[in-house]
């Protein structure tokens, strides 16, 4: 074993392989949908915009429909086993759970004053609510897909969106909360960056584990 | 402008070839114009790169057509509504302008039958009219996103396939259109109580614009599977394709 292999296997474990395999793979699944979910939206838009041409996917309306057809499977596949492993391996359990109201207050007040606590494995509150919620919001996504792409043979769901045109409009503000979390997610690692790497190796690097 | 074809146009070599010249032609449009993030997934994006991701989602799109075969439930009826609901004008849709729209001679008109059919004599219009009738307000879903709900009258399908007797166990039934629109539907969708050889539209003979003489409507799929100015209509367990579906959007398409 050379000295940084050796270093990195008794560095803790942050993220297991599991959840690191899954997020990548969600990332890919996301950003393929709601690129070409761009596209299929500037079919027939129901709000007065477009999405620029240039930002989207499948390059006309078929070619986006097979690529959003082709990666609901990857996102749905991938959204079980990691929602199977999470229940299963205790993770929501132990690293979600509980959301307590008054420390969730107490962080957003601090992350306000510009106070960011983070420490590497452990899951402030916010970050709780935060995770929870986006697993809902593709929950959400992907009900109000199935009701669009099946509003016949899932009629009681499709009528719980408000019909075929309700799950239309449940699905953009699905999709559009789920890139609002996007761009924090992604604002958060360029405000500490030393939670990146933790993703891709599942360790943290010598300096967080100094101060963890 | 009368358009009927001289030869049933499935026969003929250029509608053979056609697909796989609009497949050709689709491919070299792809390659040219995949977007940005089409660019920032293909590491290199060569032409090859392009053809195998196109055979990655063409073989999914024939799962999907598998998929929604088993989801499909041949008695499970589409929402019905209230005449008040129908949406007023109902929208023109078409892969060219209304005013271009076929016209069709209604007193010389004959329905084409071909395939698998017992009795393929051709049908005058009157003779349909003469069939049982019965109309439905069925939501219109386009593949676009934009639906509307409309009001279709005419011969239940399923009777209609019964007295010709039509091989009710071949997989496909395909449709030759004036404005040269083709396409092809699963013979369980075919099957199905809402499917309507429609001939009436808002309780009127169904005006040119929404497929004069006749359109087939399936509220169980979407629009572009609900071919207009029917010209002829052939059952097979051969894959016929479509106009629409030979450029990639999905063939199942139920809904």
């Amino acid at each position: 074993m050379s000295p940084s292999a050796s270093r990195l296997a008794r560095a803790p474990l942050v993220h297991p392989l599991a959840v690191r395999v899954t997020h990548w793979i969600n990332a890919l699944a996301v950003l393929v949908m709601v690129l070409s979910g761009w596209r299929i939206y500037n079919a027939s838009p129901i709000f007065a915009f477009k999405f620029p041409a240039a930002l989207t996917l499948g390059g006309w309306l078929g070619g986006a429909l097979q690529w959003h057809f082709a990666a609901m499977w990857l996102l749905v596949g991938n959204g079980i086993v990691y929602l199977l492993y999470g229940v299963f391996s205790g993770h929501y359990r132990d690293d979600f759970l509980p959301v307590r109201l008054a420390a969730l207050r107490r962080e957003l007040g601090n992350a306000l004053h510009g106070r960011l606590s983070h420490r590497l494995g452990v899951y402030n509150p916010v970050q709780r609510l935060a995770y929870l919620g986006v697993i809902a919001l593709i929950a959400l996504v992907v009900l109000s897909g199935l009701a669009i792409w099946k509003p016949v043979q899932f009629q009681a769901l499709a009528a719980l969106m408000g019909g075929f045109a309700g799950a239309r409009v449940v699905h953009f503000a699905a999709m559009a909360a789920l890139v609002l979390f996007v761009v924090g997610h992604v604002a958060m690692v360029l405000l500490v960056p030393s939670t990146f790497l933790p993703m891709l190796t599942g360790r943290a690097g010598k300096a967080e584990r100094e101060e963890v | 402008m009368k358009r009927l074809p001289t030869v049933p146009p499935w026969r003929t070599l250029a509608a053979d070839a056609a697909p796989e010249l609009r497949q050709l032609q689709r491919r070299l449009f792809l390659k040219g114009s995949l977007g940005l993030g089409a660019l920032s997934l293909l590491s290199g994006c060569s032409v090859t790169d392009a053809a195998s991701v196109q055979k990655v989602l063409s073989g999914m799109s024939r799962w999907n057509d598998r998929v929604q075969a088993l989801l499909f439930d041949p008695a499970r009826l589409a929402p019905t509504y209230p005449e008040s609901a129908v949406t007023r004008p109902f929208p023109f849709n078409a892969f060219y302008g209304e005013d271009e729209a076929p016209e069709v001679d209604g007193a010389n008109y004959r329905l084409e039958l071909a395939g698998l059919i017992a009795d393929r004599r051709p049908w005058t219009l009157a003779r349909l009219n003469e069939l049982p009738q019965a109309s439905q307000i069925t939501r219109h879903v386009c593949v676009e996103g934009w639906s509307a709900i409309g009001k279709w009258g005419g011969v239940p399908f399923r009777a209609f396939l019964e007295r010709i007797g039509a091989d009710l166990s071949a997989r496909y039934v395909g449709f030759k259109c004036a404005d040269d629109y083709y396409t092809s539907i699963d013979m369980a969708s075919a099957l199905h109580p809402q499917t309507l050889l429609t001939l009436r539209f808002a309780d009127a003979i169904l005006p040119r614009s929404y497929g004069f003489p006749m359109k087939l409507r399936l509220p169980t799929k979407l629009g572009f599977k609900n071919p207009k100015h029917i010209m002829a209509i052939y059952v097979t367990n051969l894959y016929p394709g479509g106009y629409w579906e030979d450029q990639g959007y999905n063939w199942f398409s139920g809904l």
